[in-house]
């Protein structure tokens, strides 16, 4: 019988399973310890291994970003936490001016093995400084790897990889992803960092996704199978650096692509996604690429206008449609559920 | 202080609390789909600030700000259309309970990112001083935001130009479920850090509305009077869970003998008792107040939920200044 474990529970897996594992390794971020414990990722660690390796901080972003910098400087392997990316912004010139050049800067002779757990809130009203997904912005920086797991065994094993890994991590992970369930083997195994996977295999097209993104591409690709077409699903798992010899060699087969992003498309995801494309198998295409993102605005509150303002399945589907110019199936065009679009599955009342 | 103006400021409290008790009774229906942060049990702190201010004067607040959006004379229609989402809220749906705003009182908006909106406030003060006026900036903030550099950059630029601002600190002992010994030294006084600014501080009690009013007041004078910023400490307690309506006692993070404590020091109560002790209200007058409050709560809730959301081409509307 095989494993299964929620998203959150694969995050605590791993954290606790390097915490076991090295003693360097520490916790640390707003409300760790407390009864929530980060959406469920947290909870019990501080019971088991202490309020020294794992701990609560002062509302100091961007100081107690650079004590992790310098705790890891000297040995140590921290793990920080934010409960939302846009409270990380208050350390972005730790993140950016120090954590991500230290290596590089004095020659290799230093190392900054830190991760940056940061959360992608969604719906409920989340907001425009609640739910924003910044991932183009460390990925645009060198010296920073830059995660985004979609299940929770990429969760944990993706983790476990960015604990041990000697540079500077940001591990982004989506609100509406914590309470999936999938298979979690037990134990520690690492999902290398730079992987990227073919979730579903298909002729007809490429869906370019990640993190949140994927679950998405999934149900198109069930939309468009209605339609007669076969879409290859590649989850990119990390943003940087980026698995390009996999996403090209699908884009090859299929000659069709469309990238998708958690984020708005302006110098974002999917455009890198198009860039490397355009530059690398321009030759293979049947058609331009295409993007599926945010438009450009920052996050309305009122569901009124949030319903419209995440591309959904039946989004990416049109595009794909279009690509490759056929009609939709009228039954399946519009999958009508009636539930609400403001939150990830029924169980939620809010607030978040 | 007088009866009439205690008076006064007993309904401002009294009016904030049945606000805010009617958003936690409303918000189970699941049609207000937002965050929200009540701030029941502080309402004094909100009150005996705003009633320094004149309408010309700034206010600007965090997470937790109807309080200080109603004490400052915001409309109330306006605020529940925008807990509901609605065109007619005050920032038109877009924002929600996080981000209130009301221009015609001065209160210039509020945003939930901890400390962001404190420089804001002291920019405003710059602002206004450039342009030869006298008007004072108020920042509201829970304690967790004196944790934020930006807190103490700050204080620092105020001080420098002197400029009419008042810091005003709720301290509430937590952030979020996080209590103060896990954030802040112990013997550490944040009177002291003002000090070293060279910020005139004041700490006083947070649920006594007649203290806080008292402590306000002379800030606000010595900012208009070109004596620099002021920063005040004012100890509370927030009684309702973080975010949402309910209690969270429960989780252990706080006792339920702690908070029941405080809940003898209700703001409300306190300023209810003094003014019957003197004879200046009686039950048939608190409860026409009760009635009016809940009158004026009806008909803006009705507002709310009867007014139409925004249009989907409002989606793209107000990204750039026209
Ligand atoms: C920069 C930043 N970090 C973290 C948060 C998450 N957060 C929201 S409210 C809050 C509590 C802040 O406590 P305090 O300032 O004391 O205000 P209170 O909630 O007690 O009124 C926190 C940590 C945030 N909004 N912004
Ligand atoms: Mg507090």
């Amino acid at each position: 019988m095989t494993r299964e474990l929620g998203f959150a529970q694969a995050i605590n897996e791993a954290l606790d399973l390097c915490l076991a594992n090295d003693p360097a390794v520490y916790v640390v971020g707003l409300g760790v310890p407390d009864p929530k414990g980060i959406f469920g990722t947290t909870l019990g660690l501080q019971q088991k291994y202490g309020s020294d390796r794992v701990m609560d901080m002062p509302t100091s972003e961007g100081g107690m970003t650079g004590v992790a910098i310098g705790s890891a400087l000297v040995g140590m392997r921290p793990i920080m936490t934010h409960q939302r990316v846009d409270f990380a912004l208050l350390a972005i010139e730790q993140i950016v001016n120090q954590a991500a050049k230290w290596h590089y800067m004095f020659g290799g002779k230093m190392r900054v093995p830190l991760v940056i757990r940061m959360i992608v809130g969604r719906g409920w009203g989340q907001g425009p400084q609640h739910s924003q997904s910044l991932q183009a912005w460390f990925a645009h920086v060198p010296g920073l790897k830059v995660v985004m797991p979609a299940t929770p065994y990429d969760a944990k094993g993706l983790l476990i990889a960015s604990v041990e890994d000697d540079s500077p991590v940001i591990f982004i992970e989506h609100r509406w992803l914590h309470n999936i369930v999938g298979h979690v083997p037990e134990g520690l195994y690492r999902v290398p960092i730079g992987e990227a996977r073919v979730v579903r295999e298909g002729r007809d097209l490429t869906i370019v996704a990640m993190s949140y993104m994927t679950l998405e591409a999934l149900r198109a690709a069930e939309l468009l199978r209605a339609d007669g077409v076969e879409a290859e699903i590649v989850d990119v798992r990390t943003v940087r650096p980026l698995d390009e010899a996999l996403i090209l060699a699908s884009v090859r087969k299929t000659g069709r692509a469309v990238a998708l992003d958690t984020s708005w498309k302006t110098a974002g995801f999917a455009a890198e996604i198009v860039a490397r494309i355009a530059e690398e198998v321009f030759a293979d295409l049947k058609a331009p690429p295409r993007r599926a993102a945010l438009p450009e605005c920052p996050t309305p509150t009122t569901p009124a206008l949030a319903n419209r303002y995440y591309p959904r399945a039946a989004d990416i589907a049109a595009a794909a449609r279009e690509l490759l110019g056929v009609a939709p199936d009228g039954a399946l065009a519009v999958p009508a559920t009636g539930l609400p679009l403001d939150v990830p599955d029924p169980s939620f009342t809010g607030p978040f | 202080m007088n009866a009439e103006t205690l008076g006064e400021l007993f309904y401002a409290m009294l009016r904030i609390r049945l606000v805010e008790e009617r958003i936690a009774e409303l918000y189970a229906e699941q049609e207000m789909r937002c965050p929200v942060h009540l701030c029941i049990g502080q309402e004094a702190v909100a009150v005996g600030v705003c009633a320094n201010l004149s309408p010309d004067d700034y206010v600007l607040s965090g997470h937790r700000s109807h309080g200080h959006y109603l004490a400052k004379g915001g409309n109330l229609k306006t605020m529940l259309a925008e807990l509901y989402g609605k065109v007619t809220g005050c920032a038109q749906g877009k924002g929600g309970s996080m981000h209130l705003v009301d221009l015609a009182v001065g209160f210039l908006g509020a945003a939930p990112i901890v400390g962001s909106t404190i420089p804001i406030a002291v920019g405003a003060a710059f602002g206004s001083a450039l342009r030869g006026e006298r008007r004072v900036a108020v920042a509201f903030f829970g304690e967790g935001a004196t944790e934020e550099g930006i807190f103490h950059e700050s204080l620092n630029f105020a001080a420098m130009k002197k400029l009419p601002v008042v810091f005003v600190c709720e301290n509430n002992l937590y952030s979020v479920y996080s209590p103060l010994s896990v954030r802040q030294p112990a013997e550490r006084d944040l009177m002291a850090i003002a000090a070293g600014h060279g910020v005139a501080a004041e700490r006083g009690d947070g649920n006594d509305v007649a203290v806080v009013y008292a402590l306000a007041g002379e800030a606000a004078a010595r900012a208009r009077q070109g004596g620099g910023p002021t920063l005040l400490e004012l100890t509370t307690y927030r009684w309702r869970e973080h975010c949402g309506p309910l209690y969270d006692n429960d989780l252990g993070y706080r006792s339920e003998a702690e908070f029941e404590g405080w809940r003898q020091r209700c703001p409300v109560a306190h300023a209810e008792r003094t003014l019957g002790a003197r004879g200046a209200l009686d039950e048939a007058e608190i409860a026409r107040m009760h009635a009016a409050i809940a009158a004026e709560i009806d008909d803006a809730v009705a507002f709310a939920k009867t007014s139409p959301f925004p249009k989907p081409s409002a989606l793209l509307e107000h990204v750039y200044a026209q």
